[in-house]
């Protein structure tokens, strides 16, 4: 509900406050994003003589750079400036994990097409984009090598160290199983196709300072590159972002590239200076989601109980490391997703290729291995001949033992029996399914599928130092408050969930608080928003701070007001001291005058994780959700062509910050998992070049792609049993693999063509033609 | 012959007559909005009229009505706007000086997360809700087609689209209250003239100086919805000048609908050619709402999508089976050609240098005359053809095959017949062993490329299966059923 018309009728003293915790209170932007108000870079009107930039881009996949002729570039109309590798006053390299692996612009060799090898600074964006286009580049080619399993044959190198998680062993189990099965896997990658493209604005400022405002999930990273181009100190840089247009993990390192060079061209020409690329150049130049090789076996018992497994995962990483390495990592972190592996042995190959460096998105390389995981119990389901969801239930991790994972760390708050068992109720699973199964037996042509797939994704920064956070809070005078936090809006509503926080600490109106841009200014040393910790670490952050500010007040309070520090509460804009209330502003008013400090820096760190990389041991997550869904879809068995039915979800949030807010995530996610394990494909031609860099080529899911009948709830009896802010829980990431349903139930669909008998092994993304190229393959299969 | 030239457009924005006189052929609506005017509530999500960020409404004039339609002003080029109403989202208003209604039903419903893409699905919203308050889902679906959201998966925003009327009807709106005024505004702004500005951009009074014009500049672009020609400017960073813009000539608009069948002006927009079309060919209503989103079917024209021969066009296959023809115009007169031998190979087709496509016909069904047409791509919506088929049958009074036409689009390197399949098809009963043995024979017809959107194989497979499934509607439409929201309309 929108707060201006809740506070029209919240006029009385002793009503609850607008906007606390718990609330489905609307997008603190709502109204500026239907009115166009919401401002995002692009719409900052530039300061006067505001010059504009734009990436030279490579034309080959592999090859050294032999001659390049840029003479016609500077000679083009508008043109002010060309930066190369001589224009970089520090390191020419953004590499966010310090492997000095990734190059602002290409120097002797390019290693991807799209690789920035310069830019031009233009007095409008045309013209520099234009001017790009005349450079003369001699090349000489090199091999390049574009997919994972061609790069892992090649001898390719990793880009990062691998992992392996192991507990028990495997091997012997395997030899003497009841049964086994062993197969592999493609898992392809995903754009992350934010509505708002990447966009830098640098404004020079005196002495060594610049001021950069950035679509980033990152500010404080960004702060960090482009004092390390400029070689000046993080305290000359700093960078702000009041709200992206949307990030999903392609904004975490992903705009360093653009802030550098904006930045760059500012300090060397003493004006404010912009980049932003065209769509197809954001989507060609810029990493995404890593697409995988999965090698996998198993053994499991009659029952179709996991015995041991072992998996490969080898990840399309790109030219460079970026985040590879904790991608991949949390790629075996979730192999496991639900089940107990008694003996397991799972290892990562972070794979070098000449393709874009592949980045952060939206769980983080935790999708790729629970898919992996799925496709071992699917795989079992069809060898017994079972319900799959017979197969995932058998596996479930126990609540008394059977709960440790393959990193050792053991499950304590598994709740999927009660959320598992909630759906199967709710969504009518078990007779659906044998509808189905009938309903297959009489058509021909069209065929359905039907699954229901669990999730349990785990919290936190598995870098643990990342998991700290901080807070600026200020109370004015006047009583109004001014709230910052490290943490950045993309969307995800993070903004209006710490500023509930605020207003239920202070137990005043959420429109008394100001939200205010993401600026390094401000909160130091933050961490990226990402892996979903936004508000669990911002709202902690803040909240510590408005404790501090409120210690502070009630102190003044007992002293001015003469009253016991317990008889001071703080409800319904008011301050009530023993038997008289004061207006919040009033009190606010008072303490001013009488010198009390109304500003405070929170922070807030997440306790009790550790996580030895080495020994594959320790508590890398602070604690688990949950979720689960069941799809519908139906197969049109002649061209592959099909559409989800009905999708049932319930989705476990804890005491939820905004029912509404997380609503949305759970809805949103779960979509966007669907796009990219169906009608979202990346596809590299054979000179290297990825051919669908649009949204002509590239096929994010429509209204139209949404399921006909989708019934979404919040678990609303879940509370997380650790300390959290409010007892909430993550949100971001884990609705998305929600989505693995929808490939399940396709491929149930396509099993019924050889009467299930036979795995459908269906690769992602499940397009219409994957979708009849496994129909077609297993119609030749099919036992007669 | 024009009376006389003028050199500047003029048209309505918002509230404002703008005059200009000085655009360039490539400038589009959406720079000149941000750049110019700074009205930066539409964004620039794609450049390309896919994702719908920077929708707009555009009001024309239609003989003595208006009309708004939903356009995406990144490849609306500024040339073709003399006489229009450009409506963004800093024209919503509230009843109640607050928010619109369409506006406080997406706040109402949470339909916004990250808010980019929101202006543009609030303006397409805006859209649809002038000319149908009460949309059932699959209009509401429809009218969204071009808009893509990548938050909140668009169950808000199909609640609030749900909503909308709750909060106020179109009669109130001030689009419906400054009507009177708005069309005398348009009116005053008709002009007699033919506007041309330097080199770069010809608006013809009239066919006749069309005709003028393109004989005089026969390498100049003609730029009709500018689906296609607006991404030759933000993609490709061509120069198209000098360009000619046609989309205002209302001689190009015609729409002739009777027993014979239909003409169609090649201005006619998709969205304008759906009744009539529909009308005569029922068959085409589901698939004609699968060509581009809503908004390139209001810009886009059907004879644009011909003229510019692309192997993938959604409109030839089904025309080419249909027997439509194509009148073209030219120096010395018209002359009228089977559609299906306009295309003659890969980027190349039969219009002479100053001729341009006039109007295509497309003759009705005959009585027993079974039709058919399907587009399989990635994604049911908003996408093109990796292949596109379409059939038209006709049996004797045996069952046996006295006509059979099949074309295909994404096959080969023009929209092509599968002659080998109807030469394996003609004269025989139509039953399975025939289709079995004709099917065979898609392989001496096609040798389909492997690209992007398809496999050459999945073509072929697909191309084949599709006259399996021709067949068993025909034959046996008791055993196919199809999915269920996909056929309909």
């Amino acid at each position: 509900m929108r707060i201006s018309e809740l506070l029209k009728s919240n006029k009385n003293t002793d009503q609850p406050i607008v906007g606390n915790v718990h609330e489905p209170i609307a997008h603190d932007s709502a109204v500026k994003h239907v009115t166009g108000a919401a401002e995002y870079i692009d719409d900052i009107v530039e300061v006067v003589g505001t010059l504009h930039a734009y990436c030279g881009l490579s034309e080959r996949a592999h090859a050294e750079i032999v001659e390049i002729n840029l003479d016609a570039v500077r000679a083009a109309d508008g043109v002010v400036d060309v930066l190369t590798v001589d224009d970089i006053p520090g390191h020419n390299d953004i590499s966010p994990t310090g492997l000095n692996d990734e190059p602002i612009f290409a120097e002797k060799t390019v290693e991807f097409l799209g690789q920035p090898m310069f830019a031009v600074v233009a007095t409008s964006r045309e013209a520099a984009r234009h001017a790009c286009e005349k450079a003369k580049v001699e090349y000489r080619d090199l091999r390049h090598v574009t997919d994972v399993v061609e790069a892992r044959d090649a001898g390719y190198p990793n880009v990062t160290a691998p992992l392996t998680l192991s507990r028990g062993d495997p091997e012997p189990v395997m030899k003497s199983a009841t049964n086994t099965i062993s197969g592999e896997m493609r898992i392809g990658g995903q754009d992350h196709f934010y509505l708002e493209g990447h966009i830098a604005m640098a404004i020079p400022e005196e002495d060594d300072c610049v001021t950069v405002y950035s679509s980033t999930q990152h500010p404080s990273e960004v702060q960090h590159m482009v004092s390390h181009a400029l070689n000046v100190p993080a305290n000359a840089v700093t960078v702000l972002v009041r709200r992206m247009g949307g990030g999903f993990g392609g904004k975490e390192t992903q705009s360093n590239l653009f802030a550098v060079i904006a930045a760059i061209a500012a300090k060397k020409h003493n004006v404010a200076v912009k980049i932003r690329p065209d769509r197809d150049d954001d989507m060609i130049s810029t990493g995404k989601r890593h697409d995988f090789h999965v090698d996998y076996k198993a053994a499991f018992d009659d029952e179709g109980r996991i015995e041991a497994v072992e998996a490969d995962f080898s990840a399309r990483c790109g030219f460079s490391a970026d985040l590879s390495g904790p991608v991949t990592d949390r790629t075996l972190f979730h192999a496991d997703n639900c089940y107990y592996f008694p003996n397991v042995v799972l290892r990562s190959h972070p794979l070098k290729t000449n393709t874009v460096s592949n980045t952060a998105f939206r769980g983080f390389g935790g999708p790729q291995g629970m898919l992996g995981g799925e496709r071992i119990i699917e795989d079992i389901a069809y060898a017994l001949g079972r319900d799959p969801l017979d197969i995932r239930k058998a596996n479930f991790y126990g609540v008394e033992d059977r709960n440790v994972t393959p990193y050792h760390q053991t499950v304590t708050d598994n709740i999927l029996e009660r959320v598992v068992g909630e759906l199967e109720q709710s969504s009518d699973y078990a007779s659906r399914r044998k509808e189905i199964l009938k309903f297959n037996k009489a058509n021909p042509v069209i065929k359905k599928g039907i699954a229901l797939a669990p999730v349990k994704f785990g919290i936190s920064f598995t870098a643990t130092w990342y998991n700290q956070a901080g807070a600026l809070v200020h109370v004015y005078n006047d009583g109004s408050i001014h709230l910052n936090h490290g943490g950045t809006e993309m969307g995800q509503g993070l903004n209006t969930k710490v500023a509930q926080v605020v207003a239920d600490e202070f137990q005043v109106d959420l429109d008394r608080i100001k939200i205010t841009a993401t600026h390094t200014g401000k909160v130091p040393n933050t961490s990226a928003t990402a892996a979903s910790s936004g508000s669990d670490l911002n709202g902690m952050a803040a909240q510590n701070a408005a404790q501090q500010i409120k210690k502070r007040l009630v102190e003044f309070g007992a002293e001015h007001y003469k009253v016991d520090a317990e008889e001071i509460t703080f409800a319904s804009n008011q301050v009530q001291l023993g038997d008289k209330s004061v207006s919040f502003g009033e009190f606010i008013k008072a303490a001013y005058m009488a010198r009390v400090q109304l500003s405070a820096a929170g922070f807030y760190k997440t306790p009790d994780i550790h996580w030895d990389r080495e020994k594959g041991t320790g508590r890398p997550f602070y604690y688990f959700s949950y979720g689960a869904s069941v799809s519908e879809v139906s197969v049109d068995t002649l061209t592959g062509e099909y559409q989800v039915d009905r999708v049932d979800i319930l989705h476990d949030v804890g005491n939820s910050l905004n029912p509404a807010i997380d609503l949305g995530q759970v809805e949103g996610g779960f979509i966007q998992g669907m796009g990219w394990l169906t009608s979202e494909e990346l596809w590299w031609d054979d000179s290297g070049r990825l051919r669908t860099h649009a949204p002509s080529t590239y096929k994010i899911p429509l209204a139209s792609d949404m399921p006909r009948i989708f019934n979404v709830e919040l678990a609303k009896w879940s509370t997380n049993p650790e300390r959290t802010i409010r007892r909430s829980k993550a949100v971001g990431e884990p609705p998305l693999m929600l989505a693995m349903s929808v490939h399940q139930a396709l491929s149930m669909a396509a099993a019924s063509v050889a009467d299930y008998k036979i795995a459908p092994r269906m690769d992602t993304p499940a397009t219409p033609e994957h979708v009849l190229m496994t129909i077609e393959r297993l119609k030749k299969e099919r036992p007669n | 012959m024009a009376a006389s030239v003028q050199t500047e457009i003029s048209f309505r924005l918002n509230d404002q007559i703008v005059t200009l006189d000085e655009v360039s052929a490539s400038q589009t609506l959406l720079d000149y909005l941000r750049l110019d005017k700074f009205l930066r509530g539409t964004k620039e999500g794609c450049a390309e009229g896919d994702c719908g960020a920077c929708t707009v409404l555009i009001g024309r004039m239609v003989g003595d009505g208006l009309k708004y339609e939903s356009v995406t002003a990144c490849i609306r080029l500024l040339g073709s706007l003399h006489g229009c109403h450009v409506v963004t989202v800093e024209h919503l208003k509230g009843y109640d000086g607050d928010l619109h209604p369409v506006q406080r039903a997406m706040v109402d419903h949470h339909g916004s997360q990250c808010g980019f893409c929101t202006p543009g699905f609030v303006m397409s919203l805006y859209g649809l809700w002038l000319e149908n308050p009460h949309p059932n889902r699959h209009e509401i679906e429809k009218s969204l087609q071009g808009n893509l959201c990548r938050c909140t998966g668009y169950a808000p925003i199909i609640k609030a689209a749900e909503a909308m009327a709750e909060n106020g009807l179109p009669e109130d709106d001030c689009l419906m209250a400054e009507r009177k005024e708005i069309i005398q505004c348009l009116k005053s702004l008709k002009t007699e003239n033919r506007i041309s500005m330097a080199d770069q951009i010809i608006v013809p009074a009239n066919l006749e100086d069309l005709a003028r014009a393109i004989e005089d500049q026969p390498e100049a672009t003609l730029v009709a919805g500018a689906t296609d020609a607006g991404l030759w400017v933000t993609k490709f960073m061509r120069d198209i000048s000098p360009a000619i813009f046609i989309s205002h000539l209302e001689e190009l608009q015609t729409i002739d609908s009777n027993a014979n069948g239909v003409t169609l002006g090649a201005g006619v927009s998709y969205s304008d050619a759906y009744g009539p079309l529909v009308k005569h060919f029922p068959q085409l209503g589901p698939f004609w709402d699968r060509i581009g989103g809503e908004q390139v079917r209001n810009m886009g024209t059907v004879g644009g999508n011909i003229a510019n021969g692309s192997p993938i066009g959604d409109t030839p296959p089904p025309l080419i089976v249909l027997g439509a023809t194509l009148t073209l115009r030219g120096t010395s007169g018209n002359r009228t050609i089977p559609l299906e031998e306009f295309f003659i190979e890969y980027g190349k087709q039969d219009r002479a240098p100053g001729e341009f496509v006039e109007q295509v016909h497309i003759p009705a069904l005959g009585k027993n005359d079974q039709f058919a047409v399907y587009k399989i791509s990635k994604r049911r919506d908003e996408d093109i053809s990796a292949v596109c088929g379409a059939f038209l049958l006709r049996l004797d009074e045996a069952g046996s095959v006295e006509a059979i036409k099949i074309a295909f689009g994404g096959m080969a390197g023009t929209p092509k017949r599968a002659s080998n399949v109807e030469a394996a098809l003609i004269g025989k009963p139509w039953n399975e062993e025939t289709v079995a043995f004709a099917i065979e024979q898609f392989d001496q017809d096609y040798e389909p490329l492997s690209d992007w959107r398809a496999s050459a194989k999945y073509r072929q497979q697909v191309a084949k299966n599709l006259l399996h499934r021709f067949y068993s509607e025909t034959a046996t439409p008791e055993l196919l059923s199809s999915l269920p929201t996909m056929s309909a309309a």
